[in-house]
């Protein structure tokens, strides 16, 4: 029965993309009311079916393996296709199959209309399924083929509308830096089975111990490197900005909520490896941690809202980067749920705001919008709290926890570029809420006259998940106080420390952690005044600080000119090899064809002149050959019998004379 | 002395074959072939074969030569200026020659066989006719039957192609 | 004693000369005259045989080849009348619808 339901919770969305996938090829036999009913349906089936699995685990929480089949196998390797429920898969199940289901019930009022629309639900459906794959394998052979799988639907979903060229160019962005990330990974799973002989998570981290730390270093430098591609850290990030190409529920639930989380997911997976090696958690950390600021510093100054939201998720990834990089892998987890929570709430409801302004993203177009999509702005209003860190809310208990433990094990670097982080969070937040729904309206006319707050479908979804905004992060204090919430209690299993990060510090005492909960609080308030100062109270002061500071502000504008410097670096020479071997093909090529016309018209010419003297000529001589011949021998019949007689007599006495010469003499005398 | 009447024999039948051949008119040719026929009769009495010595005779120079001579007369054909091929004549000769040549040649050669039961004495004791009699009617019987039918058919073809054909024959009508 | 080649010689002889006879003359009878003789020509070298073989098997056939010869005669004679009558020739030189 467990077993059964583990194998459905991949296989309802699995089922719902054939048959969506079919009907798309077959030609739309039936409505887009049965297209979208069967993807949020089988989405909601598989979280009934998660919520059914974590029931289960909370009995017992020891791994359980699922195998759904023997898969491949050879002398040395067996690789099976199967599941591994424990806590953490039960809580990205959770999150996976709940937001998903949220956001794909959004997507019905967003993409209603569409042309596409059953297309969009059959990958969202793929995605599901990959997703699920991802997160539930029990070897890297399974989660490789979820990591890819996210990868391609990512493609497929942000070149969604495939006819503009800027939303292609953007989805292979993303598959083409995703796939350098993925380099690292698969030389990772290749350093595993040379060391461990298999590729199973519990055998591999049952033997962990046993690497020497130079491999361990290794091995985890190359996940590293697969997590920064997919999760979008430095150096591989810049395909996230521009992943906003694809419809805003895609940019939720694959950018925010899940396909990016994908990373972190991993890296906490493999922290029996990371334990080993301080110096490649080290390097985690200062990933995460550069990455959080940096991606904060660009959000500060873009215009378009889903932008704004695409460096905040850089950011806030970087936070959880961080919190692996300290140890602190259940803040991370955590972060990466409350995190879900409001990214996703937050780019839906901008999902919103566009669809009210018939398709607006600037936000220098909006304003004024708070009494005219009142629901949308209520919604929005409870994000930007959320990822600002106001207090009890959900953000506000996981920004804290990773902080806190930043700091408390000595990482004050670190802390010191988190917390900086957190600053612009909380500005760039309220500035994208101040700009978009308050002050003076600078809608465009005619955008201004269609304004309407969205239809329920949408709406509610955005409750929900406001809701669980709000009090999500309770699971992470409730009831065992401040970082020892159920949550952390019930990932205690898996994220069991056995080297560096380890728990000591709780002990430390209760005091520092609230002394730093309240420096955490200042500076969101103080991140939020100062929004409050250049927008509300100030009007005029951002331009006026603006063209004070030219450079700086050009600089983040032009988000550091990442994206100009990897085209030059990378792209542009690898266009201009790929141009050369062009050319070098042409001229090869070219000329190769032209010898070999020439060749042929000789050889034609040739055969042809063969052909008419010598066959021709040649039979023409035969049969005129025989024609003589013939004239010759016509002779013959006189028509005289006894011209015949003669010549018999002829043959006769030719006979005679050879029996005679040759059988009789020969033999006998 | 049979060496005598063989030389006289032989030398005449030669004589009169090319006389057959190359005598211009056809009844001449007609005698000559008749002498021939003789003197072949004659060899073969030489040769103990009396009874095919006498048929030869009554047969051949008595019926068949007659009937020669009369298919002659009734035609009465012209002889004419050029009676043979003069052109053929050469090279048969030349190669007709060889031949006997090559034939002489072979003759210095052993004449094997295997020898028969009927010695002269022995048939001399019932006859050349009874020997030959008994012969012809025991072992070869049938195909003395089968010449018989061909005798037949031979008179049955003579008189239909040589009788005088009736008028309708002659206008092609059928009857 | 006349050895037996004598009489095959006499045999030979005479075969050619009936053979130049078919061959030279012009006039049908002439030919069947000739054909008359190698006949004759092949009896003596029958008999001969048969003589020396101590065989009656060769006189039985020299028999034989008198009764055949005499019904082609028979035969080709009836031929001539035929192909006379309508005058359509005197002579073998035309006779020659079987000319190409």
């Amino acid at each position: 029965m467990y077993d059964l339901i583990v194998t459905l919770i991949p296989m309802f969305p699995l089922l719902a993309v054939l048959a969506n996938g079919l009907n798309v090829m077959l030609g739309h036999r039936y409505s887009h009311e049965i297209a979208h009913r069967l993807a949020w349906g089988s989405v909601l089936l598989s979280f009934l079916c998660s919520i059914w699995v974590l029931g289960q685990t909370l009995g017992h929480p020891d791994p359980r393996t699922v195998i759904v089949y023997r898969w491949f196998f050879g002398a040395d390797l067996t690789v099976n296709f199967g599941f591994l429920i424990d806590p953490l898969t039960c809580i990205m199940l959770m999150v996976v199959t709940g937001v998903g289901f949220l956001i794909h019930v959004y997507s019905v009022g967003y993409m209603h209309g569409e042309e596409g629309f059953t297309r969009f639900f059959a990958y969202m459906n793929l995605f599901m399924v990959s997703m699920l794959l991802l997160v539930m394998g029990n070897n890297y052979v399974v989660l490789f083929i979820g990591w890819e799988g996210v990868g391609l639907c990512s493609y497929l979903l942000i070149g969604y509308y495939y006819d503009r060229v800027s939303a292609a160019k953007a989805a292979t962005k993303a598959f083409v830096v995703n796939r350098i990330g993925d380099a690292g990974f698969l030389m990772a799973i290749f350093l595993i089975f040379a060391n461990f002989g298999t590729l199973d998570y519990t055998d591999v981290f049952a033997q962990a111990g046993k690497l020497d730390p130079t491999m361990a270093t290794a091995i985890a430098v190359c996940l590293l490197i697969g997590a920064v591609g997919k999760s979008a850290q430095l150096p591989l990030y810049t395909w996230l900005p521009d992943a906003m190409e694809g419809p805003t529920p895609v940019s939720a639930l694959i950018h925010a909520a899940t396909m990016v989380t994908a990373g972190v997911y991993m890296v906490v997976r493999n922290h029996a490896i990371y334990d080993l090696t301080p110096d490649a958690l080290m390097l985690v950390g200062v990933i995460g941690g550069t990455t959080a600021l940096f991606a904060a510093t660009i959000g500060l100054v873009q215009t378009d809202i889903k932008r704004v939201l695409a460096y905040s998720t850089v950011s806030q990834l970087g936070f959880m980067f961080l919190a692996c990089g300290v140890g602190a892998y259940a803040a991370a987890i955590f972060h990466l749920v409350t995190h879900a929570f409001f990214k996703a709430l937050l780019f839906l409801s901008a999902g919103s705001v566009i669809h009210a302004l018939s398709g607006e993203q600037d936000i220098r177009k909006m304003g004024a919008l708070w009494s005219k999509i009142p629901k949308t702005h209520g919604v929005f209003l409870i994000g930007t709290a959320a990822i600002a860190g106001f207090p009890f809310l959900s953000g506000w208990w996981s920004k804290d926890e990773i902080l806190g433990h930043a700091f408390t094990h000595g990482h004050y670097v670190l802390w010191a570029l988190g917390a900086t982080a957190a600053f612009c969070t909380a500005f760039y937040m309220s500035r994208l809420l101040y700009v978009t729904f308050y002050g003076e309206s600078r809608v465009d006319h005619e955008a201004a006259h269609h304004i309407h707050e969205s239809p329920n479908v949408m709406i509610v979804p955005l409750m929900v998940l406001a809701l669980l905004s709000v009090v999500g992060g309770l699971i992470g204090v409730i009831p065992g106080g401040l970082e020892n919430g159920w949550f952390q209690q019930f990932l205690q299993p898996v994220v069991r420390s056995t080297g560096a990060g380890g728990e000591a510090a709780h002990e430390e005492g209760h005091l520092l952690a609230y002394i730093l909960m309240g420096v955490t609080t200042l500076i969101g308030a103080a991140g939020w005044f100062t929004a409050h100062y250049f927008y509300k109270l100030k009007p005029e002061q951002p331009d006026l600080l603006m063209n004070r500071m030219k450079g700086a502000y050009t600089l983040l504008l032009n988000k550091y000119w990442v994206d100009e410097a990897y085209d030059k670096a990378f792209v542009e020479p690898g266009k201009a090899v790929g141009r050369s071997f062009d050319k070098m093909d042409q001229a090869g090529i070219d000329r190769a064809v032209v010898a070999v016309e020439q060749v042929t018209d000789l050889s034609a010419a040739g055969s042809t002149w063969v052909e008419k003297h010598v066959i021709y000529s040649g039979l023409n001589r035969i049969g005129y050959s025989n024609h003589l011949a013939a004239r010759v021998l016509r002779r013959l019949q006189t028509g005289l019998v006894h011209h015949y007689a003669a010549i018999l007599v002829a043959g006769l006495v030719v006979l005679v004379n050879l029996i005679v010469l040759f059988l009789w003499l020969g033999g006998a005398s | 002395m049979v060496q005598i009447f063989f030389a006289y024999f032989a030398l005449v039948s030669i004589a009169a074959g090319i006389l057959t051949v190359s005598l211009r008119n056809p009844v001449h040719c007609g005698i000559a072939l008749l002498v021939l026929l003789g003197h072949v009769a004659g060899l073969f009495v030489l040769l103990h074969a009396e009874f095919v010595a006498v048929v030869q005779i009554i047969i051949y120079a008595g019926a068949i030569l007659i009937l020669y001579l009369f298919v002659l007369m009734l035609l009465n054909l012209k002889t004419e200026e050029r009676y043979f091929h003069r052109r053929h004549a050469w090279y048969i000769t030349g190669v007709g020659a060889l031949t006997v040549e090559l034939l002489m040649v072979l003759l210095a050669s052993r004449f094997g066989g295997a020898k028969g039961p009927s010695t002269v004495e022995a048939v001399e004791q019932i006859g050349n006719s009874m020997a030959i009699g008994i012969l012809m009617f025991s072992d070869y019987l049938l195909p003395f039957e089968i010449v018989g039918i061909f005798l037949l058919g031979a008179i049955v073809g003579a008189i239909v192609l040589a009788k005088t054909p009736s008028p309708a024959d002659l206008s092609g009508k059928d009857r | 004693m006349v050895p037996v080649s004598a009489y095959v010689l006499v045999s030979a002889i005479l075969f050619v000369t009936g053979l130049a006879g078919v061959l030279i003359r012009r006039n049908f009878i002439i030919v069947m005259m000739s054909v008359e003789i190698m006949l004759n020509a092949a009896n003596i070298n029958l008999v001969a045989f048969a003589h020396h073989l101590d065989s009656l098997g060769g006189q039985i056939m020299a028999l034989f080849v008198i009764a055949i010869a005499a019904g082609e005669a028979a035969v080709g004679l009836a031929i001539i009348i035929v192909v006379f009558r309508g005058k359509l020739a005197t002579n073998v030189d035309q006779i020659n619808l079987l000319k190409w």
